[in-house]
């Protein structure tokens, strides 16, 4: 019995000083994190529409207290907004049976990724347009 | 472990299970995913073509049939997809069952307050 215990190599696994989250449960973690953020977002949102609904006045005093942070609001959300979108396609393949194997699984997070990647990239590159002109 | 043990049964989760709403909540995250998958991209196009505009032209362009309907309607969908997933979320990591409902309630509580505050101006706009 004692000597069994000391032949066995069990795995010590996870070891937290090396553990890495896989890939599957770091993207899935995302998707909650960007949901509650853009749930947070919603303020601003509603902030952006009442001043414009109440007048120049209003819009005018948010306008001024977005002016230091608002770009880089503006840039967190539409960063968010696109893992969001493209990971929350995934989950809608996931609830139609497909890709729920591992290999499957990981292979659409790659092209969830590529998704991601180019999405943000236009999203900027549209807002640093409009930003521009 | 007993094949009855592993099987989600029909028959102990009589009428609509334990939540009372049957498959409703899982079934309208979906909906509402499916209605942001279209709403969501016209929602950034309306913003990002926005920014650095005066309050006139932003006026005018949300207070427009098309992108007034479109701001609406991503906000009706995005409020309602925000207030279920946040549910599952305070679910999953507030154990304490008074202070799960309270925090649940204070959240839709919010997102109500909220959507009504950007719905209705978004109509007010439409219709000034």
């Amino acid at each position: 019995m004692t000597e069994q215990k000391t032949s066995v190599q069990r795995p010590l696994s996870p070891h937290l000083q090396v553990y890495r989250l896989p890939l599957l449960p770091l993207m899935s973690i995302s998707h909650r994190v960007t949901g509650v953020g853009l749930a947070f977002g919603t303020l601003v949102l509603a902030w952006w529409l009442a001043a414009l609904a109440t007048g120049p006045g209003a819009y005018a005093i948010f306008s001024a207290f977005m002016m230091p942070l608002g770009g880089l609001a503006l840039l967190g959300w539409m960063i968010a907004i696109a893992f969001h979108f493209c990971n929350g396609i995934r989950h809608l393949v996931w609830d139609t049976g497909h890709a729920l194997e591992l290999e499957s699984a990981e292979k659409a997070g790659y092209f969830v990724l590529a998704g991601w990647l180019i999405l943000s990239a236009v999203l900027v590159a549209l807002a640093a347009f409009f930003w521009a002109t | 472990m007993s094949k009855a043990n592993v099987t989600p049964s029909l028959k102990t989760a009589r009428g609509l299970g334990s939540a009372k709403e049957g498959t409703d909540h899982w079934w309208m995250q979906r909906l509402s995913a499916v209605a942001l998958m279209i709403l969501a991209p016209l929602m950034m196009v309306l913003v990002i073509t926005l920014i650095g505009e005066d309050y006139a032209t932003a006026a005018a362009k949300i207070g427009s049939p098309f992108w007034g309907g479109v701001a609406f309607l991503f906000i009706c969908a995005s409020f309602y997809h925000a207030h279920l997933g946040l549910q599952v979320v305070i679910e999953d990591y507030i154990g304490n069952h008074a202070a799960r409902l309270a925090t649940i309630i204070a959240v839709r509580g919010g997102l109500i307050v909220l959507g009504l505050i950007a719905g209705l101006s978004v109509l007010r706009l439409m219709l000034a």
